[in-house]
């Protein structure tokens, strides 16, 4: 109970500019029949409260797994964390005892999952769902907690929420289903809102709809979120700053302005030019070559060489650490890295 | 009449018999429609009861839907999920039987073929699936998948050429012909599809249909997919129905797009027309919602946000089905069934086909609430009268 009280001291006690959560180095493995598959190598991120930091990836970067280990849902095994610290509010999740770590999860970093149909129990109805929140995390009654589910449904504008509390998931429409699982994750006020891809099955008028909604919650309730996604355009739209991953490294951070107008990793480089502009009609679309890595088995050197049209030898042998890149006169660009060794040629080339 | 006197020097020349003999099938040159779809209507029975059935009413999955699909061109097909536009794919194949109108090819009536005469037509249309790790059987090799469809036409390749025949199509779709003895679970998403592209051609059909061919893709992978099918048009001159939820992609692939909502097509164009002159309100909604990959456009942009779900298509709104999440609806909007044709009232590039009593294009900036209020101008009975 006391590592609760310390860690849940109010929202107002961390100093500004500190970052709500830092990752730290971190590195997962999974061991598998083939092999050890080398998900996460080595991420360190930072996210601060109000902040949206965005986590684009392909299937396989190591995006969902890096966010699965924040919150302590990494399936163990075959998963293992090998390396790294992941501070929340400063204090370190990973040697936190498993108690401490359950009052974290949910009451303070909350997580929006793709596909809500799966993510909510079809045999219970949304609104016990909900309230087994308030009655697991705050004790309160089941009538009390049925009228927290109620308003909670209100919040996040699901329509005669009254009447649908005892609804059951299956009865829900997909937007509708997504918005209950926003208002799971926002049940207990959480400082933090991890999303895996939280429209990607959704339509895109349904899609805006959800958008919106977080969007207006968070800055609302003064929220961190971790927005993990491959939609160059959701980012575009609700990003403050972007971490470009790849094979399990983060190959290039920036703030989303500076990523989509100048990219300074190849990768990045490569998925804004293959998203189909107007003046392109009837030509080729600029495709990356290859296939993303295969994780049992992840290039030497950088993981994007074999597909990159600047590698050279050294690319082929040295892996490229993630560094602080400058502008053209020397000059510091805030927030930006990139992990490839000719980022000089990709920036400004 | 007056045109056998011109032809008549032109019949000297001996070419001109040539490919009439040769030719299995009749040429369609292009521009002229190869697939007429009229009407089409498939309503899937809701049934109660387990003895005796009774039919207590119908997903109108597609209802009443019209177009043509022209020689070498590729028609998008967009809409949200449930719209029907799978369905849709499906009925034109003849994999599910239509309800009701009909599917002409190449001026062949095939809703109602069966037999022989179905099998060729199917010969001619394809179709590429979206899931490319349930569409290919786990059990065969690549060179089983891709040549199976021979064993069905054996008339395309004969027997010791089906091999060679397989090879040469992995070497079309850009896969190492040696990788023919392997499995689908040795090969990537994007292989995977490049594999289920080669099925499709296999039969060298005139029509593919490709059903979301890139949405289980990766992103960076999705390009080059795109590129191949591209590419294989102009090859081989084929006729795409491009069924997709990216518009963006559907933008860059298609000649024209059709926008569907409920069951019905509620506008349909060029791609310039549907993307910078649409004038139902859905497809500008729809337009407006797609997240732009530009962060420079998140202050400018002018985001119609819909209200509400799509409605059921066992029981769709009466009159326009989009009314229910419409600014514009009217109560002519109830009553009415509004046509795919184009309104009189407009001119210029807003002129083309959509199924709106109100069709206007939108006015970048201002409230979209307002342009509906001066719908009694712009109705279509008086638009006629002055001109």
């Amino acid at each position: 109970m006391d590592a609760v009280e310390v860690i849940g001291g109010g929202r107002e006690s961390l100093a500004p500019g500190t970052p709500l959560l830092e990752v730290e180095d971190l590195h997962v493995e999974f061991h598998t029949r083939d092999g050890v598959a080398k998900a996460v190598n080595g991420v360190s991120y930072a996210v601060s409260a109000g902040e949206t930091l965005a986590v684009l990836g392909e299937s396989g970067s190591g995006k969902s797994v890096t966010a699965q280990a924040v919150m302590g849902i990494l399936d163990m095994p075959p998963g293992r964390i090998t390396s790294g610290r992941i501070l929340f509010r400063g204090e370190d999740l990973l040697t936190m005892g498993a108690n401490a770590r359950r009052a974290v999860r949910g009451q303070k970093i909350a997580m929006i999952f793709q596909d809500a149909l799966s993510a909510l129990n079809p045999v219970l109805s949304v609104g016990y769902q909900l309230g087994e929140m308030f009655r697991t995390h705050h004790g309160v009654s089941r009538k009390e907690a049925r009228e927290k589910a109620v308003e909670l449904m209100d919040r996040v504008r699901i329509p005669a929420a009254k009447q649908r509390v005892g609804d059951f998931p299956h009865q829900f429409s997909g937007g509708m289903r997504q918005r209950i699982m926003i208002a799971m994750a926002l049940a207990l006020e959480p400082d933090l809102i991890i999303a895996d891809e939280p429209t990607t099955a959704l339509d895109v008028t349904v899609q805006a709809q959800v958008m919106d909604l977080l969007a207006e919650l968070q800055s609302e309730f003064n929220m961190g979120l971790i927005l993990i996604t491959h939609d160059l355009g959701v980012v575009a739209d609700v990003a403050d700053k972007i971490a470009v991953m790849y094979a399990g490294r983060i190959v290039e951070s920036a703030p989303v302005h500076e990523l989509y107008a100048r990219p300074a990793h190849p990768y990045t480089r490569g998925l804004l030019d293959s998203i189909p502009r107007l003046d392109q009609k009837g030509q080729n679309l600029h495709a990356i070559k290859g296939l993303p890595p295969n994780l049992l088995r992840i290039p030497e050197g950088c993981a994007f060489n074999p597909r990159c049209d600047r590698a050279q030898d050294r690319c082929r042998s040295e892996l490229p650490p993630l560094v602080p890149v400058t502008g053209e006169h020397g000059e510091e660009l805030v927030g930006r890295r990139s992990a490839c060794h000719y980022w000089r040629e990709t920036l400004h080339g | 009449m007056t045109a056998d006197g011109a032809s008549a020097p032109g019949a000297a020349v001996p070419e001109e018999t040539v490919p009439e003999e040769t030719a299995f099938v009749q040429e369609v040159p292009r521009g002229e429609p190869i697939l007429e779809v009229r009407d089409l209507v498939k309503h899937f029975p809701l049934t109660q009861g387990i003895l005796f059935k009774k039919q207590v009413g119908a997903v109108k999955a597609v209802d009443g839907v019209s177009f043509d699909l022209m020689q070498g061109e590729t028609l998008g097909i967009v809409g949200e999920s449930g719209c029907g536009k799978s369905t849709l794919a499906k009925v034109l194949m003849n994999l599910e039987p239509a309800t009701g109108g009909s599917v002409r090819y190449k001026g062949e009536e095939i809703s109602r073929l069966s037999g022989s005469g179905l099998k060729a037509v199917r010969r001619n249309i394809q179709m590429v699936f979206q899931d490319p790790y349930t569409s290919l059987n786990p059990r065969m090799t690549v060179g089983d998948i891709i040549g199976e469809p021979y064993e069905i036409h054996p008339e395309v390749a004969p027997k010791g050429d089906r091999r060679k025949a397989v090879q040469d199509l992995l070497d079309v779709v850009g896969l190492n012909p040696e990788y023919i003895n392997r499995y689908p679970h040795q090969f990537s998403g994007g292989q995977r599809q490049r594999i289920g592209i080669a099925r499709g051609l296999a039969l060298k059909p005139e029509v593919i249909i490709c059903d979301e061919p890139v949405s289980a893709l990766d992103v960076s992978v999705q390009a080059q997919v795109i590129n191949l099918l591209e590419q294989l048009q102009g090859e081989f001159n084929l006729s795409y129905m491009f069924i997709a939820h990216d518009l963006s992609i559907v933008r860059h692939i298609s000649d024209r797009v059709g926008v569907m909502y409920l069951g019905r097509l509620v506008e349909i164009g060029s791609d310039a027309e549907i993307y910078d002159h649409a004038t139902h309100p859905y497809t500008q909604a729809l337009l407006s919602a797609v997240p732009v990959p530009d962060p420079t456009a998140r202050e400018s942009r002018d985001r119609i946000v819909l209200t509400g779900d799509v409605p059921s298509p066992a029981n769709p709104p009466s009159g326009c089905r989009f009314r229910t999440r419409c600014w514009k609806a009217q109560q002519r909007c109830e009553d009415e069934v509004p046509l795919l044709v184009s309104p009189s009232w407009l001119g210029g590039a807003a002129r083309h086909d959509s199924a709106c009593h109100f069709a206007a294009e939108r006015e970048v900036g201002q409230g979209a609430a307002e342009r509906g209020n001066g719908q009694g101008a712009a109705g279509p009975e008086d638009g006629q009268s002055p001109d």
